[in-house]
């Protein structure tokens, strides 16, 4: 008796586990195990992941030897970074562009050069900003997701009452829009124009909007130039002329990003640097505002920068030791044709990145400046993050540097001497290890 | 024999906690030191440097940053921790009715996951609409920004350190209800005083637990990671919030120096191995065992 008492509690947990697994099979049974699975990891959620998983199960049904296991997760680059040590790494993961270095350097993604002439995937099939993403150091080593260019986003109506029916074209014009629209009231902000750190995303484009280059695409740091410490001191001068504090207080009142409190939604800021992406949040959080898309203003004199934004592109990266890499390769090759990537940047609401575009494909987007975010993506002056292993540490470098600056820390002349001084050893560090290594693996 | 066998059993009924020990904890531990003197960034196989992580981490300005801020947040945060969750424990261990209630309450707020907690805190500390300076406005004083103004965002996060005190305060609280009613009893006898009780003979008392807390404290409190992780990514404004432990996430993670931050891991080892030696030596000879 006391035996079989001794035996109850055991199997009740045993039973309760292999019920707790039967249901779990039940619910998500393996997919054709005939098949060869492939994984593959994005980051995104919600309706951009939804779009990707619609374009997964047509490739899924399009033939019956390979199926793609989808799978979102957060932190994507962290834990594909981790797998990957580990030995076991997916066999394509959604990264950002910047990091293409970082995970190329580290020998950790698969160079494509031969797979882009075996399948057609050529320079002449994508759109020129975005095929440069993928390049590094003479090499493919990535293919396009969905795209973006940034575009000075601006209110309608406020820009109206303070008496302009058109977004401003030149940095000066801005500036002077900019004074004539925030307000302020017992020392407090009210209403702001613009502000350099809202939503903050991009705090390493300032430079480039005013010509400035980060490195010199070879072994330097290039920080402090006479275009880079405009860039400073424009944005120095936001905190000037309406005090830190004060911008600080009024940016604490600023909302999440997803939701109607987003500063640009609530008519909290005028003018605001963002993404193709922002129309969705738009239709969602506040459909009846009026809105406007313009290519960032540039310096007077240099109208040479007219029209020239940042690039941000998501792209696909085929990591080396993979399992199924030939299946891996059909994938990617069936995402670059023209249905399967006009699919996926219709459902995310972005551009393709392929120049061939389809009339129903225009004719489907629902956002009134998709041309404009895709006509500045052939602008030769675009820019994307240099292509620098160090850039996740250079561009925090950046973005605390220009806190300080906002703060009014620092002048703007020291701040860029701070980050040449503390990331070009980094950088000789950087190089002279990998140099060594390769040399090592030769 | 028998001794033998029951030797061979005790070792079997061992052998998965060993194992575990041994290739969760031991390996990790002696493969983090041998690349904390590697190049190593997780995806290549470890290249030897010698000292050099050691050195530059010396040079290196953001990492003096982040030792100050985590001293300075160690600092205030454990005493104020330690004596907020005694005077707690103090007032929970009173006999008023309801007191199965009180304890609930203050025991609560630390069950709330951390990540949860610091959108909680984003909420009450915000500058404008905060929860918290609106109460401190009714009675006319203007709340900094705690969340913007690199002079408060320390002192907000040492501020909602103090909501954590709940597992703390449980141990005190049990500590209390083992303090011998006959030496209180005796003492109030000898009219001592509700203070000259508490100084004379429940905190000596009760000193054991107090250090075993004190030693917790310091070991958490220079671990400080996941709420200003959520609330200041990145330590902003102006690396004002980042702590020891996030800068060591980014340098193992987002910068796949895993060296570095190797190396960075065995200083915060050795300085909280030694901060613990120090501590205790320090408080050693307060500390009363009643049953020694």
């Amino acid at each position: 008796m006391s035996k079989l008492s001794d035996l109850l509690i055991p199997g009740l947990i045993s039973l309760s586990l292999l019920a707790l697994v039967g249901t779990e099979l039940r619910a998500h049974p393996k997919e054709d195990a005939t098949r060869t699975h492939i994984a593959v990891w994005v980051g995104w959620s919600g309706f951009e992941y939804d779009a990707f998983q619609s374009v997964v199960n047509d490739y899924n049904k399009s033939q019956n030897k390979i199926f793609v296991d989808l799978l979102s997760i957060t932190g994507n680059s962290t834990k594909t970074l981790i797998s990957t040590s580990a030995g076991i790494p997916p066999e394509i993961s959604l990264l950002s562009g910047a990091e293409i270095p970082q995970f190329a350097d580290a020998g950790a993604i698969d160079v494509l050069d031969d797979e882009c002439k075996k399948h057609g995937w050529t320079q002449d099939k994508y759109v020129p900003g975005y095929w440069d993403v993928l390049q590094y150091q003479g090499h493919t080593m990535a293919l396009p997701a969905t795209p973006s260019t940034v575009a000075l986003h601006y209110n309608v109506d406020i820009l109206k009452r303070a008496g302009y029916a058109k977004p401003p074209e030149t940095l000066e014009e801005m500036d002077e829009m900019v004074n004539k629209i925030t307000t302020t009231e017992h020392g407090k902000v009210k209403l702001a124009g613009f502000l350099p750190q809202e939503p903050g995303w991009w705090t390493w484009c300032w430079g480039p909007f005013f010509g400035g280059q980060l490195w010199d695409g070879k072994s330097k740091i290039t920080m402090n130039t006479p275009e880079n410490l405009r860039a400073m001191k424009w944005v120095e001068s936001f905190s000037k002329r309406f005090g830190p504090a004060q911008i600080q207080s009024y940016k604490s009142g600023f909302g999440v990003f997803a939701s109607p409190q987003n500063a640009f939604l609530a008519d909290k800021v005028a003018m605001e640097i963002q993404g193709v992406w922002m129309h969705n949040f738009i239709q969602k959080y506040n459909p009846k505002l009026r809105w406007g898309a313009a290519p960032f203003p540039y310096p007077k004199d240099r109208p040479d920068l007219k029209g020239h934004t940042v690039i941000d592109q998501d792209i696909f990266v085929l990591l080396k030791n993979c399992k199924h890499r030939e299946e891996a390769i059909d994938f990617l090759d069936y995402l670059q044709h023209q249905g399967p990537m006009e699919k996926l940047c219709l459902g995310q609401k972005k551009s393709s990145p392929l120049r061939v575009k389809s009339p129903e494909f225009w004719a489907k987007q629902d956002n009134p400046y998709i041309h404009l975010f895709d006509d500045m993506a052939y602008h030769k002056g675009s820019f994307a993050t240099p292509k620098i292993g160090i850039w996740a540490e250079y561009g925090a470098e950046i973005a605390s540097v220009l806190d300080e600056v906002s703060l009014l820390q620092t002048t703007p002349e020291d701040a860029l001497k701070a980050i040449d001084a503390r990331m070009q050893p980094k950088l000789d560090q950087y190089l002279s290890r990998l140099e060594k290594r390769r040399k090592a693996e030769k | 024999m028998m001794r033998r066998k029951e030797a061979r059993a005790g070792f079997l009924f061992a052998l998965p906690w060993l194992f575990g020990l041994l290739a969760f904890m031991f390996y990790p531990l002696l493969m983090s030191l041998y690349y904390s003197f590697c190049d190593y960034s997780a995806l290549r196989s470890p290249v030897w440097i010698g000292t050099d992580n050691y050195a530059e981490l010396f040079h290196d300005e953001v990492f003096w940053t982040c030792v100050k801020n985590t001293l300075f947040y160690a600092c205030f945060s454990l005493p104020l921790g330690m004596a907020m969750a005694i005077g707690l424990a103090m007032l929970l261990n009173t006999n008023v009715k309801g007191m199965t209630v009180y304890r609930t309450i203050f025991f609560i707020p630390s069950l709330v996951p951390m990540v949860s907690l610091a959108m909680l805190w984003l909420w009450i500390l915000n500058g404008d609409y905060g929860v918290l300076n609106n109460a401190l406005a009714t009675f006319g004083i203007k709340g900094p920004n705690w969340l913007s103004d690199i002079a408060w965002t320390k002192p907000a996060l040492i501020l909602m350190s103090v909501w954590g005190v709940g597992n703390s305060m449980l141990i005190y609280l049990a500590s209390l209800q083992d303090v011998p009613t006959s030496l209180l009893e005796a003492s109030e006898l000898d009219g001592a005083s509700a203070w000259q009780k508490t100084r004379n003979v429940t905190l000596p008392m009760i000193s054991p637990v107090i250090q075993f807390n004190m030693v917790m404290g310091i070991i958490g409190s220079l671990q400080v990671f996941a709420i200003p992780f959520v609330m200041f990514p990145a330590g902003i404004p102006a690396r004002s919030t980042y702590f020891y432990a996030m800068y060591l996430y980014d340098n193992a993670f987002v910068y796949s120096r895993m060296g570095y931050a190797s190396a960075m891991g065995w200083i915060l080892f050795i300085v909280i191995l030694l901060l613990t030696l120090i501590a205790l030596k320090l408080s050693n000879k307060h500390v009363h065992y009643g049953g020694v």
